[in-house]
């Protein structure tokens, strides 16, 4: 198993953060993980981006150029990375960040609304916990139970109180999570 | 999983490193893209723990000249910057070769000159190991090349400058400062006693003893005869470091036509690139330096009997490749590829440029 996957969006939307719970995740599960941030001005606006790898084998490069899966919230970070994600890959987008199409045919997309939902729930703080809902849904590359321990181990001790939050906000974000569009064989 | 493994940013695993190693003192200043070096030492709060002073200098300048002092007095002494901070820190570094004070310098490199950029660069590699300083002197450095190196190369780097009273550098750069990953860190060990420090380093300046001459630290001779005394005692101690400590790994060598050479973040590329590589036939391996100075010549010069060229792969304009192209010494073609201020070389740009300089 090797899962490359970029997450990308405005500064500020929890995106590094995402990223980070991810890593841990994985790491619960005894895999391979690695986590590398743009850590430039775009961490203070625009698109901020982080590369997670997890995989069975020692990882090789920490910063690749092809991505199994894409997570772009918002429009400069779908037109950075829709060229590249591999095709038969996925990409999953927020519907309140993007407003034009994705053009790639030969990928899976797919939309969890996760602004809209985080709005319903009163709590747009969990915004990026639903956006992971939806990715552990089309892709569960690890278990929901390891992802709670990811977050137990990531959130500093005085945040535990908000792990039952965060827990909800994954599970509705895979039950929301709407396939778009299926790869054309290539 | 066992307890001991953590996932953690390069820069915070110098920092816990340096703390379990039972570093005495760092010194620094913060800049981009290694401050969480001082922030991590800063919130762990040693000096409550083991005393390991911690200390935010008025600059880089200040920071270095304090590592001096703590070196003087055979204290583990350690400062970190990145590359603009680094070049302020040259003069300190060549008192101390002069001096031979043995320390820890970490440069975790960013795009130059200049102010240049705060994303990740090897353009530092010239002023690393052929001087940056005055004088005929030598840098020990290690290059680490994941996070489970930043650890470790902090107590191998506290070991080789006290073995051979030199200042030794950790050359990184801000892929592997702020990437994270998963860690094993060091054991604890104590730090020295002042009778351990007198017992294992007699020239430290720790207050003069009844049965013994005053110590003096300086690299000050204005006797030029002496000078060159000097000079030669330290150019010995070199050519020791050279026939015994030099290190590197070896990936996928045995059957490679090819060899790409890469030191740090740039040699992780080119693991992936290998991977590429060999999928469509080429069949390519990997020499990565572990420490450029001294450098692996040696083995460079054994596989350039066996291959059919090198790439060297570096974060800037072409600055291993002279020492690779002195080692190989015109047997075989050597080629250069990089990406300069702050690119990151992707695993599919490295194979293009191995095809098209090198594949017959």
């Amino acid at each position: 198993m090797l899962q490359e996957i970029v997450i990308s969006g405005f500064g500020g939307q929890g995106v590094l953060s995402m990223g980070k719970i991810l890593a841990y995740s994985g790491m619960m599960e005894e895999k391979e993980v690695s986590w590398f941030p743009a850590y430039g001005p775009e961490q203070r606006g625009g698109t901020a981006n982080v590369t997670v790898i997890i995989s069975d084998e020692p990882i090789s490069s920490p910063v690749v150029n092809q991505f199994d899966v894409a997570i772009v919230l918002n429009q400069p970070s779908l037109e950075k990375f829709e060229a590249r994600v591999k095709p038969g890959g996925a990409l999953i987008y927020d519907g309140y960040g993007i407003h034009k199409k994705v053009e790639r045919k030969d990928i899976n997309v797919y939309r969890v609304n996760a602004m809209d939902e985080s709005i319903k729930m009163d709590n747009t703080r969990v915004f990026n916990m639903i956006v992971l809902g939806g990715l552990l849904k089309i892709s569960p590359m690890v278990e929901l139970e390891n992802v709670m321990k990811g977050l137990r181990e990531s959130l500093p001790e005085r945040h535990h109180k908000l792990l039952p939050m965060n827990q909800e906000a994954i599970l509705r974000g895979m039950e929301i999570v709407q396939q778009e569009q299926q790869a054309e064989q290539v | 999983m066992s307890e001991e493994i953590a996932l953690m940013k390069g820069n915070e695993a110098i920092a816990y490193a340096a703390i379990r190693y039972g570093v005495d003192g760092y010194f620094g200043y913060p800049i981009t893209p290694q401050s969480e070096i001082i922030e991590t030492l800063m919130e762990a709060a040693p000096w409550k723990t083991t005393g390991m002073v911690v200390l935010q200098a008025e600059s880089e300048v200040a920071a270095i000249n304090m590592v001096y002092g703590g070196a003087a007095c055979g204290k583990y002494a350690m400062t970190s910057s990145s590359s603009p901070g680094i070049s302020l820190k040259q003069e300190g570094i060549s008192y101390m070769a002069g001096a031979e004070l043995p320390a820890l310098i970490v440069n975790v490199q960013r795009g130059g000159p200049g102010l240049g950029t705060i994303q990740p660069s090897q353009a530092d590699y010239f002023q690393t190991v052929k001087g940056g300083g005055h004088g005929d002197y030598k840098l020990i450095t290690l290059a680490p090349s994941s996070v489970q190196e930043m650890a470790d190369f902090v107590g191998l780097a506290f070991d080789l400058a006290f073995k051979y009273r030199n200042p030794a550098m950790i050359l990184t750069d801000g892929v592997i400062g702020q990437m994270m990953e998963k860690v094993k860190l060091p054991a604890w060990r104590r730090r020295r006693t002042e009778e351990e420090i007198r017992e294992q380093c007699p020239w430290a300046t720790l207050g003069k003893t009844a049965d013994r001459k005053p110590n003096i630290i300086t690299s000050l001779e204005l006797d030029s005869a002496a000078m060159e005394k000097n000079n030669e005692r330290f150019q010995a101690k070199y050519r020791v470091v050279e026939a015994t400590e030099v290190r590197y790994e070896e990936v996928k060598c045995d059957d490679a036509d090819y060899l790409l050479v890469a030191f740090g973040s740039a040699a992780r590329i080119c693991l992936k690139t290998i991977d590429l590589a060999r999928k469509e036939g080429i069949r390519v391996g990997l020499v990565r330096p572990i420490t450029l100075w001294p450098f692996p010549s040696e083995v460079l010069q054994a596989h350039s009997g066996r291959v059919k060229g090198m790439l060297t792969v570096e974060l800037n304009a072409g600055q291993m490749v002279e020492d690779v192209r002195l080692a190989v010494n015109g047997q075989i073609p050597v080629a250069h590829y990089g990406r300069l201020g702050g690119i990151v070389p992707t695993p599919e740009g490295v194979l293009a440029a191995l095809k098209e300089k090198i594949v017959q």
